[in-house]
């Protein structure tokens, strides 16, 4: 305390940060962005370990055998789905039920909000089958799911095979102390909603689905299978949930720790883990993985059917299987006995997963980056806002000579007027932004020759670009705005922004380290003194619209499918309305956060660089 | 200056209403920083419930209001919106008034000290203008009415808003100098909460100073009027808790109410300091901390008085404050009621000196208490540890903010005596450190 009591120390300190002001600012950033790409350097991360105990230290037996017939049943299951054209309820109750497990069916529709383009659907009606395996070893009250999506066409016909066979076989093992339930969803993430919403007796997203006739205990852990082909090169890990949010690590480190035990190939984001982190290769090999993982939390939609069961504090993950042309080869059989081992270690949990980390980055399966090195990245990034925000207060604080004694009534009663037209503007144009382009796709489908897909889409576009032109209007009101108007507005701001960038990056680091990476220049630099054309470029560039874009074609780079501008620009559209759909459909929050928060927060800023 | 008033008391119970209509209010009524165990709307109608079927609305463990509240609002239930957007006018026009009140004293003290010549000559950038003064009233009503603290927890319909409402009238009768309601609303207050007894002591100081009683532990008149005070308090106290055993027909409130408040059974997390600490304490250090922690609101009451005898309404302001930091179920209505004293201490600005870090803490705290909320009880990702960080670093603030007040008020003092630019005995340029 006695740096903040002494007045000649604060009168040093302040001076200090207000004299070197910017070029602390730029050290900040540097340091903020250098520190997050030293999180792939495989020397400054953890290696994985199995925290929770139940998990750890026993061992189990995989016997699964029956591999062929898995693929047998799968391909029995596709020959059905083609007939019945869509999900086989029938087959499957039957095929079930003849394995011994409680079968129910839920039904569900939904009229989506507008169509939906690269899925080619919109009024959707499904079909859940679920089987219950009920535990004879304990009260039934806990249970753990495996789930396996009925795709279109001839995806994933040899996950259900999988699935069916494993339900035959854990129905003759005895030692299962929780309820395993084998559920068969269509339309994918739709479908999941239904269920979960239909399992858990609420109804967020006002779906009609029927209620389920059957249930088990409080659902653990679950796993979503997506296998296509009978042979796969490697098994992926999809970790990334709604809003960003990811399972335990445990999750991870058990499905680490079974493809170690068993000898099959992993990986993370479609990446293998090399071993050779000490060359430049290594080293961008990881940063690539880590990044790819960033953006897909940043997007805050669900990459798996298992991103919907987070949000009931169920430890989720999607097991993806890859077919390369590399020479290794998994068959069914091992899979099979994968989850069989995976399932036998969850059934041991004597309470939740919880022991290891919610908040962790991975630059490969078998390292992470935990909270608590991640967040002082960002940190650097929001001291440069707080930086910003005492250098304004101090030069308001202390107004020039001349009007030495003004009367603080009149002073300040304009000067708040003249903050709060502008935000209440920008957060107008902001619920503008948010509700127009469902509202209004009709009238435009109408009027222009679109689809009411890209009429949500353009709209939402337009919008966005008619808010730039209002801060022309914004400030010729009844009063003239006072001499350092700016600065009051430019100090909200700069506060709003880091409140609202620290809130995102605790609930979605990514999202808000991303966001922060853009926004904090903006807010760090502009003011009106500026040349006018060349920052209003520097601006728009660097504002959310445009930060997404980027991101587009830098996930594409990433995932090495790199892409020409007009298929990126069609990518672009497509991320927007699947951004908008996820919101309606699933509550993703991303599309309302940068609609009426971050998006008006940045219209503060472009107020500001066009004060008169 | 009615207008003004009319206009913001239109707007205030106009958002309300809007508020009220909307998918927001179940939604607030259920923050845990908005409605404590105490105060909560869902226990009242529980309470009420009970009552209705002829069972003690205590039996049960879950109504903790007072029975003056329940029978209250036995006949107002259907109303309870308009009682609770009443009980917020009552407050803001009870503070308007007597912050216009207590500003016209303010003035003529100061007027009597300049014609006396006690202000040193480089005082007079100190001094108050009747210009400066004329808005503060409107603005007390303002911070009170606006504050979003407020509209929460009238949009929860909290009970805390009929106790600011009680406190606030108090304040206006002992500003008014009315010695027999001050002592009313003083017992009512008591009765609602019991830690607005600690304002006892400041009411005294205060009208004592009215009456022109020197404060001297060796006078009679003194001793007679501290007698006259408390045996109307006790009084009224009396006649209240009486009436409350009268219409309930028995005594089960008194442990159900203030052993509730005294002895914090309910550790459901709050914006306070009791709860995470009392969770993870061990069984029989319990009685120990909980005499600690609860000496704390009382404890302040002494040396503040000491201090601010002279000035008895900064010192309703601290209490107010102190009462809202350490009770045992703090919400933010507690908060409210004492940040709309704030626009009468605007003279202290500048010697106010972390007023920015303090403002940036408290509202990046609001921010997060809602999103580490999330995080623990719906996303399950963080847990209790990361909502404690936020509620400590809430309180530190406020601490801090209210200590600021109060270093900044005793400066003035000094300043309006010694002079402005202080000297050394050397004659270089002093500066005063608080140590």
């Amino acid at each position: 305390m006695g740096l903040l009591s002494d007045p000649n120390r604060r009168r040093a300190l302040i001076s200090l940060l207000t004299r070197l002001n910017a070029p602390i600012c730029v050290v900040c950033y540097m340091a903020g962005v250098a520190w997050f790409m030293g999180l792939a350097f495989e020397p400054f991360t953890l290696r994985t370990y199995m925290s929770e105990n139940a998990m750890g230290s026993t061992m189990v037996e995989e016997r699964f055998p029956a591999g062929e017939r898995a693929l047998g049943t799968g391909r029995e299951f596709s020959a059905h789905k083609k007939k019945a054209g869509g999900m086989p309820v029938d087959w499957l109750v039957k095929t079930m039920q003849s394995r011994g497990l409680e079968v129910f069916t839920q039904r569900f529709s939904r009229r989506l909000p507008f169509p939906d383009e690269d899925k080619e659907r919109y009024m959707v009606k499904g079909t859940n089958v679920y089987g219950i395996l009920r535990a004879p070893r304990a009260p039934r009250t806990e249970a753990l799911v495996l789930s396996a999506p009925c795709s279109p066409g001839d995806d994933n016909n040899q996950a259900v095979g999988v699935l069916l066979g494993l339900a035959q076989y854990f129905r003759n093992q005895v030692f299962w102390a929780k309820d395993i339930i084998f559920l068969v969803n269509e339309h994918d993430l739709i479908g999941m909603q239904a269920w979960l919403e239909g399992y858990h007796h609420t109804n967020t997203t006002g779906m009609d689905w029927s209620p389920l006739q059957g249930r088990g205990g409080s659902i653990q852990a679950a796993l979503s299978l997506e296998l296509s082909s009978d042979v796969v090169t490697s098994l992926d890990l999809v970790l990334e949930g709604l809003n960003g949010q990811l399972p335990n690590l445990d999750l991870a480190n058990l499905f680490y720790a079974f493809c170690q035990k068993i000898g099959v190939l992993c990986t993370t984001q479609g990446k293998l883990q090399r071993n050779d982190w000490d060359s430049v290769s290594g080293y961008s090999h990881a940063v690539q993985t880590m990044m790819l993982m960033v953006m897909k939390q940043a997007s805050g939609r669900p990459w798996g059917d298992h991103g919907l069961f987070l949000r009931y504090h169920i430890e989720a993950a999607t097991i993806k299987g890859i077919n390369s042309f590399r020479q290794y080869k998994t068959d069914a059989t091992t899979i099979g006995r994968l989850l069989e081992g995976m399932y036998r270690k969850l059934n041991n949990l004597l309470e939740r997963l919880h022991q290891s980390y919610f908040f962790y980055l991975m630059p490969s399966l078998s390292h992470f980056v935990s909270i608590g090195y991640y967040m002082p990245a960002f940190g650097l990034l929001a001291l440069i806002l707080l930086l910003r925000a005492l250098d304004l207060w101090i030069q308001l604080a202390t107004p020039p000579t001349f009007n030495l004694n003004p009367p603080p009534s009149q002073m300040s009663s304009p000067g708040v007027l003249s903050v709060l037209t502008p935000l209440v503007i920008s957060h107008l144009t902001g619920v503008a932004l948010y509700t127009l382009p469902i509202h209004f796709q009709e009238i435009a489908v109408e009027h222009f020759p679109v689809s009411e897909t890209e009429a949500v889409v353009l709209t939402a576009i337009a919008v966005y670009t008619a808010g730039l032109a209002l801060p022309h209007n914004t400030h010729r009101g009844l009063f003239v705005p006072p001499f350092n108007g700016w600065k009051v507005l430019k100090l909200v701001a700069v506060l709003y922004l880091a409140v609202l960038l620290g809130c995102t990056a605790l609930i979605n680091f990514s999202l808000g380290f991303i966001l922060a990476l853009t926004l904090v220049p903006v807010a760090a630099f502009v003011t009106p003194d500026v040349p006018k054309a060349l920052s209003a470029f520097i601006m728009v560039i660097l504002s959310p619209a445009c930060t997404l874009l980027f991101s587009v074609f830098l996930f594409q780079e990433l995932q090495e499918m790199p892409v020409s501008f007009l298929d990126g620009w069609m990518l672009y559209l497509s991320v927007i309305s699947q951004g908008i759909l996820d919101h309606a459909l699933y509550g993703s929050l991303v599309y309302p956060l940068v609609a009426l928060l971050v998006y008006p927060c940045w219209l503060l800023f472009w107020n500001i660089l066009f004060w008169k | 200056m009615a207008a003004p008033l009319t206009l913001l008391l239109l707007v205030a119970v106009t958002v309300r209403a809007a508020l009220y209509r909307s998918s927001l209010a179940d939604l607030i009524s259920e923050r845990v920083e908005v409605v404590s165990p105490l105060t909560a709307w869902k226990r009242v109608v529980e309470g009420l419930a009970l009552l209705d079927l002829g069972v003690s609305p205590y039996s049960g463990d879950v109504f903790h209001e007072t029975p003056l509240i329940i029978y209250l609002f036995h006949f107002l239930v259907d109303y309870a919106e308009i009682t609770f957007m009443l009980a917020d006018v009552i407050t803001a026009v009870a503070l308007y008034l007597s912050v216009k009140d207590y500003n016209k004293q303010v003035f003529r003290k100061q007027k009597y000290a300049l014609e006396a010549d006690r202000y040193p000559l480089d005082c007079l950038e100190l001094i108050r203008s009747p210009k400066e003064m004329q808005y503060i009233p409107l603005k007390v009503a303002m911070f009170y009415l606006l504050n979003p603290f407020t509209i929460l927890s009238c949009v929860a319909k909290s009970t805390c808003g009929l106790n600011n409402a009680v406190i606030a009238l108090f304040v206006l009768s002992t500003i008014k100098g009315n010695v027999l309601l001050s002592a009313i609303f003083l017992s009512l207050a008591t009765y609602q909460s019991i830690y607005p007894l600690t304002l006892c002591a400041a009411a005294l100081l205060y009208l004592l100073q009215r009456q022109y009683i020197p404060v001297n532990l060796r006078r009679f008149s003194f001793w007679w009027f501290v007698a006259q005070y408390a045996f109307m308090y006790l009084g009224s106290l009396f006649v209240i808790v009486g009436l409350s055993f009268f219409l309930l027909g028995s005594w089960d409130f008194l442990p159900s109410v203030y052993g509730f408040i005294l002895s914090v059974p309910d550790l459901t997390p709050n914006i306070g300091l009791f709860w995470y600490f009392f969770a993870e304490m061990f069984e029989h250090f319990r009685l120990f901390f909980l005499c600690v922690f609860q000496i704390n609101v009382f404890f302040y009451t002494v040396p503040l008085s000491i201090k601010l005898k002279e000035h008895p309404v900064f010192l309703i302001f601290m209490q107010l404050a102190v009462i809202s930091i350490f009770k045992s179920y703090p919400t933010v209505g507690d908060i409210a009621l004492y940040m709309a004293f704030l626009p009468v201490w605007s003279h202290l600005h500048r010697f106010l000196r972390n007023i920015f870090l303090v403002s940036c803490v408290l509202l990046a705290c609001s921010a997060l208490f809602p999103v580490l909320w999330h995080l623990w009880i719906y996303a399950g990702s963080a847990n209790s540890n990361f909502y404690y960080a936020i509620t400590l670093l809430f309180n530190v603030a406020q601490i801090l903010l209210v200590s600021d007040y109060f270093y900044a008020f005793l400066r003035r003092e000094h300043h309006l005596s010694h002079g402005l630019y202080l000297k050394r005995k050397d004659g270089s340029e002093a500066t005063l450190v608080l140590k």
